[in-house]
């Protein structure tokens, strides 16, 4: 019996690299909705455990992300979107993103539980399982149905602030989540509606690979019809004003619009691209509202409070 | 041994090169400041929270 070992170069990776692999975009949106679900909690944390704690979220998130990278080298290498990131363009080892995303995994979860919240840990936990395991190992290249339960991992971070706010779980972060939830597919979709070759020489079975473009078009439509009612419920639920109704109302109203050019649109990706960008703006508006309309009721009950009414 | 055939004594080993060198090196400064930000921040937590840091409800 031979035994082969391979020799392994020293690293040449640098520490944008390592930043690289967090992701950085996508964290961004994560420490975001998950300042909303912080700040929408019926209780006071102190500022130096709310910045701990969406440090954590970010750095879970960041975990995610590099573990994400390690498992799918392989398709990012044969993607144009995903072909330059550090490991396919070997300036990174698939060990080096490995230890890094579990390093980066244990100290945000084991630093959440100990300084903030044990249950949002757990949490932090289920998520970082949830998309590494369920949604980049299992699910990704196995359905088309991969990022409509991979998107649940998306849709947690509002959740976890809450719970690191008040260490439970309410109706108010499940809205939240439901929002994000729904909001996923139509989201990638659109993006897959014009990545689709990309997908299909990576292997990835991606709905427009899967049932083409008109049934990806159908869906993302119906999603749309499902997810502007839910944006609104924030409002019509009692904890968030008229003026994130009205936006929410609006801004629904452009993505049912887009999804209808979209559902028409026989040739070129003009309105998938269009709806792709929308898209983004319409979270970012509606968790945005939301934390105006909470910021602006906080001063309104502290003028309250100064002006002895 | 003399000190001749130390000299002599071909280097063994994974020899960096200066890429690697200074690659290395930001990724050591980088670790270092993590570690101090966290550091810093149990710190500044333990004073907020006092020392029973873990004596709270689950």
């Amino acid at each position: 019996m031979s035994l082969t070992v391979a020799r392994i170069e020293p690293s040449i990776a640098g520490v944008g690299d390592y930043i690289e692999l967090m992701k950085p975009r996508v964290m961004s949106l994560v420490v975001f909705t998950a300042l909303v679900g912080l700040v929408l909690a019926p209780v006071h944390m102190h500022p130096v455990l709310a910045f701990t704690a969406l440090l954590c979220i970010a750095v879970g998130a960041g975990a995610a992300g590099a573990l994400n990278m390690w498992y799918d080298a392989d398709i990012d290498a044969r993607m144009a979107r995903t072909a330059a990131r550090p490991i396919p363009a070997g300036r990174l080892a698939r060990g080096e993103a490995l230890a890094f995303g579990l390093t980066l995994a244990g100290f945000a979860v084991v630093v959440l539980g100990l300084l903030v919240s044990v249950f949002a840990a757990l949490l932090l936990a289920v998520t970082i399982g949830f998309y590494v395991g369920i949604y980049t190992v299992w699910l990704k290249r196995l359905t088309p149905q991969n990022i409509v339960i991979g998107g649940a991992a998306g849709a947690l971070p509002p959740v976890i602030g809450w719970a690191a706010a008040t260490g439970g779980l309410a109706v108010e972060p499940l809205v939240l989540f439901l929002i994000i939830f729904l909001w996923t597919p139509p989201h990638f979709w659109a993006l897959s509606l014009y990545r689709a070759e990309d997908y299909a020489r990576a292997g990835v079975p991606m709905l427009p690979v899967v049932a083409g473009a008109a049934e990806t078009r159908r869906q993302i439509l119906r999603y749309t019809l499902i997810l502007t009612p839910v944006g609104v419920a924030p409002w019509l639920l009692g904890y968030a004003g008229a003026l994130y109704g009205i936006a929410a109302v609006l801004a629904g109203g452009a993505m049912i619009a887009l999804a209808i050019r979209v559902r028409g649109e026989a040739r070129g990706h003009t309105a998938s691209k269009q709806m792709f960008g929308f898209s983004i703006l319409y979270l970012f508006l509606l968790f945005a509202m939301l934390l105006i309309d909470r910021m602006a009721g906080g001063l309104l009950l502290w003028g309250h409070v100064a002006t002895g009414a | 041994m003399s000190e001749r055939n130390i000299e002599a004594k071909p280097q063994e080993g994974i020899r960096l090169t200066e890429q690697q060198q200074r690659a290395r090196r930001a990724r050591s400064i980088a670790i270092a400041i993590a570690l101090g930000v966290l550091v810093v921040l149990f710190y500044i937590v333990t004073l907020v929270k006092g020392p029973g840091v873990l004596e709270r409800p689950l």
